[in-house]
């Protein structure tokens, strides 16, 4: 096509930044970055300063390689939910059925590896296609009969419940075999020695910031090449620094500790595959098209029914994967498992960013949402503070999340 | 004695950028039924609004004068107290409460201790139904009416509110021939009662038939008020009113050489998605590669409903009609197949069905077409980027960068990244849906130089437009459209703004 003929139309203006020298250009105003992305930023500003706030209340104890692993450990659970939970957000719906999801695929893996006697893995596997299921069973309700996705969760939420009660016969199983309990308990250490310290677990996280580091770097070339704005150089530099330094001081504290967690691996790898899912296939992006602008979804020919119906699907394989470790790290099966989990998924979404009208969030925001969350309750627990008060900050900071983001959204609104 | 009893004087309303009241004077005299003319867009509306209060004192000049006292009207409930009552195109009654309820909503019949007393309210609900000829249980559910009755109600409502101005925007534009007589049958009984009322209406021959006198808008002026009296005046003679405009040279010129056929449909019909009526009833028409055909039709025609069942039957239900694509005949039940077959639909609303406002240009841009830049279903960032970079030139999009969010980008820019989307389609028909409402004139410009490029290109366009002159200076071939029914197909040398005003305003008798 040949350009615009703007004889009597203003004339075309510049279309994009000359490029400069290859990498040293883009903008180091760090106010106009902070402010301009003040939405992700904040969230990590939130949890950096939440970590230093129990890092000194708590005398360093909440800093100390044994509760690091801990929070991991303890809170694995809820993060892979709000992976799962963070899609169906940006798609528009919600889940209120994941802590029941937890607690039936729990059940089906106890029953099948405890009472009848299956190995480990048989157990697992067992419990993902019942999760799959359960998926598929809201996905229908949600994409095809047309029912909101609040009321189909609702049932959901009292059926799967029932559910549980009857295969468990109202009573709770335990314990696992041990390689059941590997899953959350287990640790990968010594496999390369050390003194004192797992140097396999610094090896993975050195791995982690080569990663980083390389990936960040292939953006910001390919960014420049297209003439994208990018940050400026030293402070790309500075960045990358500061994240590998957080991750290498994380690994260290676990070689110290009792070396790398495998719920950690698996956290690593869902949250890598899916931010990929999200961000960089068809798929992901058409969940956000569907939550932005249903309408304008439609009508480009966005498949909004099986996009709707696969993100209740993968809903319930992360509930699945979140029953196994859950079933494994409480060595059992209980009825009332996973009370009030999806509450936990659901706020660590939009505390990490997810707008309530959909459209909006990233599932490494709802980690660290989730992480937000973890070392909140860790820190408080720590300090012996109250049940209730523990409920009452936690409440708080949801509700000051989601106004920090509707205050933003308005002053976008005005903006335009 | 003084019998006008609203005069309007000098009224101007601005919005940002725009001016859609430039002095503009109406006075209407006690007991007459004033209609109100004027293409979609003269500012009919906003006239309204301004007199009712939704638009409130102090954000319009000029001065409003009811009953010989000059009024300032700061919302709704004002003009009500005065007894100014609109009855909006879209009825404002909930659907599953009853007539009753309907009708003393926010005005309840209160008995003792401030409760609603029912019985009194159901009697006197049923006593304003008999004065609305509508014989009907005051506590059937709103729901259960036709949209003729509902019409019913909502008088009955601006009657019990003690109306003395009623003004009507398009009552009949959605009744059916039955029930609009019956509604003009009331409108002069009203007006024997000594209500005044202003009715807005497109069709002309109601116009002619119950008006005292006609004013007409046009560009945010009142051009004239004509006296109907002993229907003297021809419906000729408000069409030369309303579309008296010159056509400037503001439309670049293009070669014109059409091909091969590349759409056709034929006896396309769609019903309302709720209601019993057909919006589109056996409508045929075609268009060719490298030519523009007009769709002109005012509102309520069924331009744009005809425009989305066309597309993936995106609007309403029972659609039927054969549709071709170069000769072929093909299925298209959903937008996918319809992108498939290259037809792309470019909305009238962009910002509700065009674009994901809080997403960026990029994103917006591939929204349609994300597949081609897509292998086994992972999305190539860098080609997407360089896309949306060549868009931006190629359509002159003013935006500090492809990642820039959309909903903050100008009316006329937003137009461009919708283009632009569907452009990524490599579509073969383009069917453009009031491409330049709302946009500035540069921005219009840019527009048309697009729509002339594509079409050299040999694309097949098809322009949907309320104003005539821009279809006039666009088009090759214009076709008419007047409730849901093509009444005429104009090659546009032959056509007048006149000529195309007087098909689209032709209802069913005419066209015999």
């Amino acid at each position: 096509m040949t350009s615009v003929k703007t004889s009597s139309a203003p004339a075309p203006q510049p279309t994009g930044k000359t490029p400069g020298v290859a990498l040293h250009t883009g903008t180091s105003d760090l106010r106009a970055l902070v402010l301009n992305n003040l939405r992700q930023s904040g969230i990590y500003v939130a949890l950096v300063v939440i970590v230093a706030l129990f890092a000194v209340l708590t005398d360093g104890v909440s800093l100390s390689p044994g509760n690091i692993t801990n929070i991991v450990l303890q809170y694995s659970y809820i993060l892979v939910l709000a992976i799962g939970m963070v899609i169906v957000i940006i798609g528009g719906h919600i889940d209120l059925s994941v802590g029941s999801v937890v607690a039936l695929t729990g059940a089906v893996s106890a029953v099948l590896v405890i009472r009848e006697g299956y190995p480990w893995w048989v157990g697992i596997l067992a419990a993902l296609a019942v999760g799959v299921v359960v998926g598929a069973w809201h996905g229908f309700w949600v994409a095809y009969a047309g029912i909101p996705a609040f009321i189909v969760t609702l049932a959901g939420m009292l059926l799967f419940r029932g559910l549980t009660l009857r295969v468990l016969d109202n009573i709770s199983l335990s314990p696992f075999p041990a390689d059941y309990q590997q899953v959350a308990a287990g640790f990968l250490n010594g496999l390369l020695g050390g003194q004192g310290f797992d140097v396999f677990t610094l090896l993975i996280g050195a791995v982690a910031v080569a990663g980083y580091v390389v990936s960040g770097f292939r953006t910001r070339v390919a960014r420049v090449r297209y003439q994208q704005p990018v940050e400026s150089f030293p402070l790309f530099v500075a960045r990358v620094a500061v994240v590998g330094a957080v991750i290498m001081y994380f690994a260290w504290q676990l070689a110290h500790a009792r070396g790398l967690p495998i719920v950690l691996i698996v956290l690593a790898v869902l949250v890598l595959v899916y931010g990929l899912l999200t961000r960089r296939t068809v798929f992901g992006r058409q969940v956000y098209a569907i939550g932005g602008n249903l309408s304008a979804a439609t009508l480009s020919g966005v498949k909004v029914r099986t996009v709707n119906f696969w993100m209740f699907v993968n809903m319930g394989f992360l509930a699945a994967v979140a029953g196994v470790i859950y079933s494994s790290r409480s060595n059992g099966a209980q009825p009332a498992a996973g009370n009030m989990f999806e509450l936990d998924a659901i706020a660590a979404a939009f505390i990490g960013g997810a707008a309530v009208t959909g459209g909006v969030g990233t599932v490494v925001g709802a980690v660290v949402g989730g992480l937000i969350m973890a070392v909140m309750s860790n820190g408080m627990q720590l300090m012996g503070v109250d049940q209730s008060v523990q409920s009452v900050v936690k409440g708080l900071v949801l509700l000051v999340a989601v106004a920090f983001d509707v205050y933003n959204k308005r002053r976008a609104g005005t903006a335009r | 004695m003084d019998d006008t009893i609203l005069e309007m004087r000098r009224i101007t309303k601005t919005f940002p950028g725009v001016t859609a009241l430039q002095d503009v004077s109406l006075a209407v005299r006690r007991g007459e039924i004033r209609a109100i003319c004027g293409e979609n867009g003269a500012g009919k509306s906003t006239l309204m609004k301004v007199l009712s209060g939704v638009h409130p004192t102090g954000s319009y000049d000029g001065e409003i004068v009811f009953d010989g006292r000059p009024v300032h009207f700061r919302g709704i409930r004002d003009s009500e107290s005065h007894g100014i009552v609109i009855i909006h195109q879209e009825l404002a009654l909930v659907p599953h409460l009853s007539i009753a309820e309907n009708l003393f909503l926010g005005n309840e019949r209160r008995g003792l201790g401030g409760l609603i007393d029912w019985n009194r309210a159901n009697a006197d609900a049923a006593d304003l139904l008999a004065s609305v000829g509508l014989h009907e249980n005051p506590v059937t559910p709103v729901i259960q009416l036709g949209v003729g009755k509902q019409q019913l109600v909502e008088i009955a409502k601006a009657l019990s509110k003690k109306v003395r101005l009623l003004i009507l925007d398009e009552p009949t534009a959605a009744l059916n021939d039955v029930d609009s007589a019956h509604l003009l049958d009331l409108l002069r009984r009203l007006r024997e009662r000594g209500i005044t009322c202003i009715l807005i209406s497109h069709k002309l021959n109601e116009v002619t038939a119950i008006a005292d006198s006609t004013t007409v808008i046009r560009d945010g002026r009142t051009v004239e008020t004509l006296a109907m009296a002993s229907g003297a005046v021809a419906q000729e003679r408000i069409i030369r009113g309303m579309v008296g405009r010159d056509l400037d040279s503001f439309y670049p010129d293009r070669v014109s050489s059409p091909g091969e056929e590349v759409l056709r449909i034929e006896n396309w019909s769609v019903r309302h998605p709720t209601q019993d009526r057909l919006v589109v009833d056996g409508v045929s028409l075609d268009v060719r590669a490298g030519e523009v055909v007009g769709i002109a039709g005012l509102m309520g025609a069924g331009r744009t409903e005809l425009a989305m069942s066309v597309f993936g039957r995106s609007y309403g239900r029972d659609v039927r009609g054969r549709l071709f694509v170069r000769g072929r005949e093909v299925r298209v039940h959903t937008v996918a197949q319809a992108i498939g077959h290259g037809i792309a639909y470019v909305t009238e609303d962009r910002k509700r069905f065009g674009l994901n406002l809080i997403d960026d240009v990029r994103r917006n841009v591939s929204a349609a077409a994300l597949g081609r830049l897509a292998r086994l279903g992972w999305v190539n960032g860098n080609e997407e980027i360089e896309v949306a970079e060549r868009s931006r030139r190629e359509m002159n999009i003013k935006t500090t960068s492809v990642m820039a969010v959309v909903g903050k980008l100008s009316g006329g820019n937003q137009q461009k990244v919708v283009l632009s989307k569907w452009l990524f389609t490599s579509p073969d028909v383009l069917i453009l849906d009031e491409p330049t409402r709302g946009i500035d004139v540069g921005a219009k410009f840019e527009i048309y130089t697009i729509v002339n490029r594509l079409v050299a290109a040999g694309k097949a366009v098809i322009l949907i437009s309320s104003e005539l002159p821009e279809l006039l200076g666009m088009c090759d071939r214009i076709y008419t459209l007047a409730a849901g029914r093509i009444t005429g197909q104009v090659s546009v040398v032959e056509a007048t703004q006149e000529y195309l005003m007087d098909l689209m305003t032709k209802d069913k008798e005419r066209v015999g």
